[in-house]
């Protein structure tokens, strides 16, 4: 009973998306207002079709109903709940299907949220996003359809992945990603009607700004924790190995966040349009890509689940997406005309455009190495891989050069800066920099471009801080207010400016974290004796003794370990390595000793019970906690942005910067 | 022409040059960069050409070639092509501990360099299962293990 209802829901939401695409493109090229009513049902259908296809699905796997084909590849009677309803993502038909849910949600709040807007653009946007909603339903529906028949019924299924199971990360790392990557069809969506109708107005060009916003956090909360779940669980001790799909979702990462950045030109200086409306088609093209790459199973990695047949359709899409933006470029484009010019060298426009050019730079260099090897597989059979040295020589510099222009922007002035501004702006910031430098060197720190690093941190977050203070001071001192009043106050009066400082400082966080963590990270394996013991940096590790244990669906081996740190401090650890009932292989869960400036991290690599013995993998990771203790600056930061605005508020609040000799208004300093 | 014109020129100008160049040292880099994936047949058959790059090795661990050192410090063993005898082979010299799977005739992927004296030393070492978790099956060629060891982020890393 279940095949057919999914099947039938997936072929409603199929119908409902199709209708709506062409009746709202068709609308809003010939401006019919009411069309606007009927694709705001279109969408509504389409939105109860995919959250039903999926709520059947969790149905069928948590009543473990293996006729359906889907539950009959990752079900399995011994799964606790939580990681049977998180099954759903963790195979490829139901994480294309759940994606179909994503989509459907995104696309129902873009058109609550945009009802009563005039209807031309709103209708060309959702028309678009719908068309994305009939590729996606089109492919649950048929190449990867998860609710085929299975017969006979088999009595048990083999269980997710075991590796997906190991952790509760799990639960929350992959929606988050489908979150980010599902919400770049709505910019795409805003973007395309900006191009058919050949102009971008404010009011636009907001929405654009606002709907990349959304996904943009999502995006960059599930990298980090990926980044996290990789550290956590897949105990080879690191977190960002330059996967192609670690890549994959880098990737319109960094075109998203050069579009938040030029979208601010765009704003103040009327500039930049085309190019701002192409980093938007540019991220979603990007996480088509993406999706692509990790599901059609042409990478083989942790993520790439099977081999599976969906590869030359996604290729197609991708490939008419590609040239329905080309053209809409070409042929659109130069009707963005831009109404202001670029203000002079020394300039927040200038070091914005250099910091897109650099993000731009940065998306080249990893697609290339990602995608470097499939072409030349394809074209001459050989099979290669590129290795990490390459996107670490390549993206190290670039990042160094990104985190100082994030010192360096937000202290210029839009328009145009006088040689004695910018000394009197770059003065305490630099100076703190080259202190944070010269601190490092005495505490016997070494690494030309880790401590460059270091210093242009310094240097980012001081000019940030202040930035971000210097308001709350003129309020403080003008109108007598308290700190806590003043802050609130010129928070809440230029938001997106305090939420972006407030990222930027998690970003400074997070170069921080990969600098030292990379750097100074110490390495050492050991076989031991219960008894014996092996020296790592301050810690002694001693061996106790192994241990074992019997859960539903898995057995495990781990070591007991008593830590004993630099101070006598002791701390019991146990590595462990799982054995799932239904897979042949392993699956290690390293153990961690977190503290506030390093990670301790061990693996058990391999035991012998007869011995009996066991061999260590062990690591000193300085500081690479920050890297995820940044997430709630990101997430403030971003929602304190985002937050929808009263209309007051948004009319008289302007976001101009306490700056003197600021261009007194957009292109008068042309 | 006007100044805006020739400014945009210019600007275009200085923009090619710069992705030019770019490309120029990326391009550079990915070949010093790539790491390629042979069994031991092909390797072998690539002759002095393998000698040099980071190779990913990938066959199973002959049978009755498995060698610890005095101190234990170091594992030798050969990796060939398939479990029969007479199959290609190279000897592999490991100074790392090998994970719980390891054993004879199993599945293995040995990153690492390959010399002169015919010898491949490997820097990781690999357990190659697949991505379902299931053992290899009799069956399973070389083409096999191709597409079934889990690249980079493989927990055995």
């Amino acid at each position: 009973m279940t095949s057919p209802l999914g099947t039938a829901l997936v072929l409603g939401g199929l119908l409902a998306a199709a209708f709506g695409a062409v009746v709202g493109i068709e609308g809003g090229l010939r401006h019919r207002a009411g069309a606007l009513r009927i694709v705001l049902g279109a969408v509504t259908a389409f939105l109860l079709c995919m959250v039903g296809a999926n709520l059947v699905m969790v149905y069928a796997l948590v009543t473990h109903d293996f006729s359906v084909h889907y539950v009959s590849m990752v079900g399995s009677r011994a799964t606790p709940l939580v990681y049977t309803v998180v099954s759903l993502w963790s195979a490829l038909e139901g994480s294309i299907l759940f994606w179909g849910a994503i989509l459907a949600v995104y696309v129902f709040g873009f058109s609550r949220a945009h009802r009563h807007d005039p209807p031309t653009n709103p209708l060309l946007a959702l028309g678009t996003m719908l068309a994305v909603g009939v590729f996606f339903s089109f492919l649950i529906a048929g190449p990867a359809n998860p609710f085929g028949r299975v017969s006979p019924v088999p009595p048990d299924g083999p269980g997710p992945n075991p590796l997906l199971q190991n952790h509760i990360l799990m639960v929350v790392h992959p929606p988050m990603l489908y979150l980010g990557y599902v919400g770049m069809v709505v910019p795409f969506g805003i973007a395309v009607a900006a191009l058919i109708r050949g102009q971008l107005g404010d009011a636009w060009m907001a929405t654009l700004r606002r709907w990349t916003l959304i996904p943009w956090t999502f995006l960059s909360v599930g990298i980090v924790l990926g980044a996290w779940w990789a550290y956590a669980v897949l105990g080879w001790g690191g977190y960002w190995a330059w996967d192609p799909v670690e890549n994959a979702s880098f990737l319109p990462w960094l075109t998203a966040t050069a579009f938040l950045h030029s979208g601010m030109v765009q704003e103040r200086r009327h500039t930049l349009k085309l190019w701002t409306v192409s980093l938007s088609l540019a991220s979603f093209l990007l996480t088509i890509l993406g999706t692509f790459m990790t599901r059609s199973g042409v990478f083989n990695s942790v993520h790439s689940f099977t081999q599976s047949e969906i590869g030359p359709t996604f290729l197609v899409f991708l490939g008419a997406v590609l040239v329905v933006s080309i053209l809409l470029i070409a042929v659109r484009g130069p009707l963005l005309v831009p109404e202001g010019t670029l203000g002079g060298v020394a300039s927040r426009e200038t070091s914005i455009l250099l910091n897109n050019l650099l993000f731009a730079a940065l998306t080249f260099t990893v697609l290339l190495g990602t995608v470097f090897p499939l072409v030349r597989e394809a074209f001459s059979g050989v099979r290669i891989s590129v290795g990490a040295p390459y996107f670490n020589r390549m993206a190290v510099p670039l990042g160094i050069a990104i985190l100082f222009l994030m010192g360096v922007g937000p202290s210029l002035p839009w328009g145009r800066a006088s040689p004695e501004t910018v000394r009197r702006q770059f003065l305490v910031p630099a100076a703190v920099g080259v202190a944070v430098v010269a601190v490092c060197l005495a505490a016997g720190l070494r690494g030309g471009l880790t401590l460059l690093t270091f210093g242009l941190a310094g240097f980012a977050a001081t000019v940030t801080l202040r930035e971000m203070l210097l308001p709350v001071r003129v309020r403080m001192r003008e109108q007598r207010e308290p700190l806590p009043q003043a802050l609130f106050r010129s928070a809440a009066r230029a938001r997106r400016r305090f939420g972006g400082y407030v990222v930027h400082l998690g970003v400074v966080m997070v170069f921080v974290a990969i600098a030292a963590s990379q750097s100074y990270v110490v390495h050492t394996t050991a076989t031991l004796k219960p008894g014996e013991r092996f020296q790592l940096g301050p810690y002694t590790v001693q061996l106790a003794g192994l241990r074992n244990g019997i859960e539903p669906h898995r057995r495990w081996t781990a070591a007991e370990i008593q830590v004993t740190d630099g101070r006598g401090r002791q701390q019991a650890l146990a590595p462990r390595m799982n054995f799932y009932e239904r897979s042949t292989d392993p699956v290690g869960s390293p153990a961690i000793r977190s503290a506030a400036f390093e990670d301790l991290y061990l693996t058990l690599l391999a035991f012998d019970q007869a011995t009996p013995s066991a061999s260590f993998n062990a690591w000193i990771f300085p500081m690479v906690g920050w890297i995820w203790w940044s997430l709630p600056l990101f997430v403030f930061g971003a929602l304190f942005a985002a937050w929808p605005e009263r209309r007051r508020v948004r009319s008289g609040a302007t976001e101009r910067l306490p700056v003197p000799n600021e261009a007194p208004s957009p292109g008068a300093a042309a | 022409m006007t100044s805006s014109t020739r400014n945009r020129l210019f600007a275009l100008g200085a923009l090619l040059v710069a992705g030019a160049g770019l490309a120029y040292v990326a391009f550079g880099n990915i070949g010093q960069n790539l790491v390629f994936y042979w069994t031991p047949g092909e390797m072998l058959a690539q002759g002095s050409k393998a000698y040099g790059p980071t190779i990913r090795l990938g066959g199973v661990v002959q049978p009755g070639s498995l060698r610890w050192d005095a101190a234990h410090t170091h594992l030798s063993f050969r990796v060939a092509d398939t479990d029969q005898p007479g199959a290609p082979s190279v000897p592999v010299l490991s100074s790392e501990t090998p994970p719980q799977m390891f054993r004879e005739r199993i599945g293995v992927v040995v990153e690492g360099t390959f010399d002169r004296s015919q010898t491949f030393t490997s820097s990781r070492l690999m357990v190659n299962h697949s991505n379902e978790y299931r053992p290899p099956k009799p069956g399973d060629g070389p083409d096999k293990w191709k597409t079934t060891v889990s690249a980079p982020t493989a927990e055995a890393r």
